[in-house]
């Protein structure tokens, strides 16, 4: 019997002979991460434990993203948590505000998330990595200290579903409508515990910044992890970030014969761009759906929608055109690089231009940090992964989930609406 | 160890945004956090909920986010377990590696009522509603994960094992 690319990169980090659904495995970690909320808990957690060094200073990250820069004095002192420990153990992969972005488009370009590898971090949205073919998935705070300790880890190797995607899309239409798409149709707990295979001739199709948008909302259908096998496309963007990191990779791909719990398979050329209405992800409804939904702001960014092909299409939406009287668009490209890459095509000054806002990179009102935080009865459309009640801001304030392109064509109109409304 | 205390209902898919909104996250102090246990979906929660009360939801509790600080925050409002019908992957390693008793049984999410006095045998799994004179019986937690939670958590696990 085969495996998947999942039991098969497992099976890689254990001292096993083989894997089976359902066992409780032992894995080595070829990169944890952590961010500003949550290594606080894990570092205060490792220095109790009093084992003094950590297993190995060039297989953290660390990475301060959410309430920075610092957005008030508590959110401050965490931050500071980060930067002494990062001195104190030398850590390698610290990225210090004027370096730092969004940790799940930080770290692949880096070349830190290569294929093949076992990557942990307390996050949820850690899932992201699986876009260029690694495992990795998002866990807590304590499991980030005994890794600190460790090196290793404790996996129930998961069931794997195989969603196969074929067609070709139209335009505006990406990654994300694809992921709204099937959390739509599995529900919010529909791949709960087991991971998420994407394949088909759509995702073979798909540049990798829309593959990211695709594997880190695995975990909004609760999925332990979301991959992508790699294939040209990820070599040729590996080939790229591992210069920065001189990191090698493994290429896995699942056998003819692994053992799937679910095979879903979706003709996806007629899909439309895609909603989710509040307050689940799962509420997703194509955009000709939602009619007369007003907004009071718009926010493109975010670790799934904050990359520079997200930034390329927002742009050529609102180039030349005004966002609406009364709605505000915030823009958050993820990382510097981003950022630099986005001036240099001229994007920000579209942004600019058009009357958009555009911060350093954070993650700022996606969690409802700060940056953009909704009033009570305000209502945003977002290129951001969960639209929960108060997620945003106030808990009555309400968010809809989109991609750029929709979300940028809503700023102009002040309502939602689809990119060929406005152009 | 028994637990016993009063039922809080919830419903299906309760995210760690409910259960700790993220404008409290800078903090690690699980009393303060615990002040501010489900004010995301039930403002002042923790001013009502007494010492050892049990949350009772329906499935996929605790999705959303990887925080820790929503099993801190329902363990340092004094809950002494949760029972659900399903948990979310990462509030449920969060629970075990922290030591909150979590149990997942279908039938005692749907028989428990809002305030039915519960007493829960943690190690055997068993869960006995006093109010309606009826037991569940929990889905037994896999001998691995017995032994994080009979070492302490995942942290002293870990330094035993070192």
């Amino acid at each position: 019997m085969g495996y998947t690319i999942t039991e098969k990169i497992l099976l890689a980090h254990t001292d096993r002979k083989s894997i089976s659904p359902g066992d409780l495995i032992d894995c080595k970690v070829d990169l944890c991460l952590g961010n500003d909320i949550t290594a606080p808990i894990a570092i205060s957690e490792f220095e109790k434990a009093g084992v003094g060094k950590v297993f190995d200073n060039k297989k953290i990250a660390l990475v301060p993203d959410h309430f920075s820069p610092a957005k008030d004095v508590k959110s401050a002192e965490q931050l500071k948590v980060l930067r002494d420990f990062a001195k104190k153990h030398k850590i390698k992969y610290y990225y210090e505000i004027g370096c730092m972005g969004i940790e799940h488009a930080l770290l692949p370009e880096e070349g830190l998330t290569m294929p093949g590898d076992l990557i942990i971090g307390a996050d949820s949205h850690t899932c992201t990595y699986g876009a260029v073919g690694a495992f990795s998935t998002g866990v807590g705070s304590t499991d980030l200290a005994a890794a600190y300790v460790r090196g290793r880890v404790w996996f129930k190797v998961p069931e794997s579903i195989k969603f196969v995607y074929s067609g070709k899309l139209n335009k505006w239409v990406g990654g994300k409508d694809l992921i709204l798409y099937t959390i739509g149709d599995i529900g919010v707990d529909g791949a709960l515990y087991r991971s998420m295979e994407f394949t088909g001739d759509a995702i073979g199709r798909l540049p990798m910044d829309d593959r990211f948008a695709m594997c880190n909302m695995a975990i909004e259908a609760g999925g332990k992890n979301g991959i992508v096998a790699p294939d040209e496309t990820t070599v040729k963007y590996v080939r790229e970030t591992s210069k920065r990191s001189g990191k090698k990779w493994k290429l896995y791909k699942s056998d003819k014969d692994a053992v799937y719990s679910q095979v879903r398979e979706y003709d996806v050329s007629k899909l439309e761009p895609m909603v989710s209405l509040p307050p689940l992800p799962s509420n997703a409804k194509p955009v000709s759906q939602v009619k007369d939904v007003k907004i009071d702001q718009s926010v493109i960014g975010s670790c799934t929608n904050g990359r520079i092909t997200d930034l390329r299409i927002a742009a050529k939406v609102l180039k030349g055109r005004k966002v609406h009287k009364d709605v505000r668009c915030i823009i958050f490209p993820a990382t510097q690089a981003i950022y630099l890459r986005a001036m240099k095509e001229g994007l920000i000054e579209t942004f600019v231009k058009s009357g958009c806002a555009v911060s350093t990179p954070t993650c700022g009102p996606c969690l409802g940090g700060h940056m953009g935080i909704l009033a009570a009865g305000e209502r945003a459309i977002a290129t951001t992964n969960r639209n929960f009640v108060g997620r945003m801001g106030h808990l009555k304030s309400e968010v809809y989930l989109s991609n750029p392109a929709v979300a940028a064509a809503s700023a102009v109109k002040g309502k939602i609406a689809h990119p060929e409304e406005v152009i | 160890m028994i637990l016993k205390g009063k039922a809080w209902k919830f419903g299906d898919d309760i995210n760690t945004d409910e259960i700790i909104p993220a404008k409290y996250l800078v903090t690690v102090d699980a009393k303060e956090l615990g002040a501010s246990c489900m004010d995301g979906i039930t403002p002042g929660f923790s001013k009502k909920a007494a010492a050892g009360d049990i949350i009772v939801a329906g499935k996929n509790f605790g999705c959303g986010s990887s925080r820790e600080h929503a099993p801190i925050a329902v363990k340092g409002c004094g809950i002494s377990c949760v029972i659900a019908e399903s948990f979310a992957r990462i509030f449920f390693r969060n629970s075990i590696n922290i030591g909150l008793p979590i149990f997942e049984c279908a039938e005692a999410a749907n028989a428990i009522k809002e305030g039915d006095e519960v007493e829960v045998d943690a190690s055997k799994g068993l869960i006995r509603n006093l109010t309606r004179e009826q037991v569940y019986k929990a889905k037994p937690m896999p001998e691995f994960m017995q032994e994080l939670i009979a070492a302490g958590g995942l942290m002293k696990w870990v330094v035993n094992k070192k």
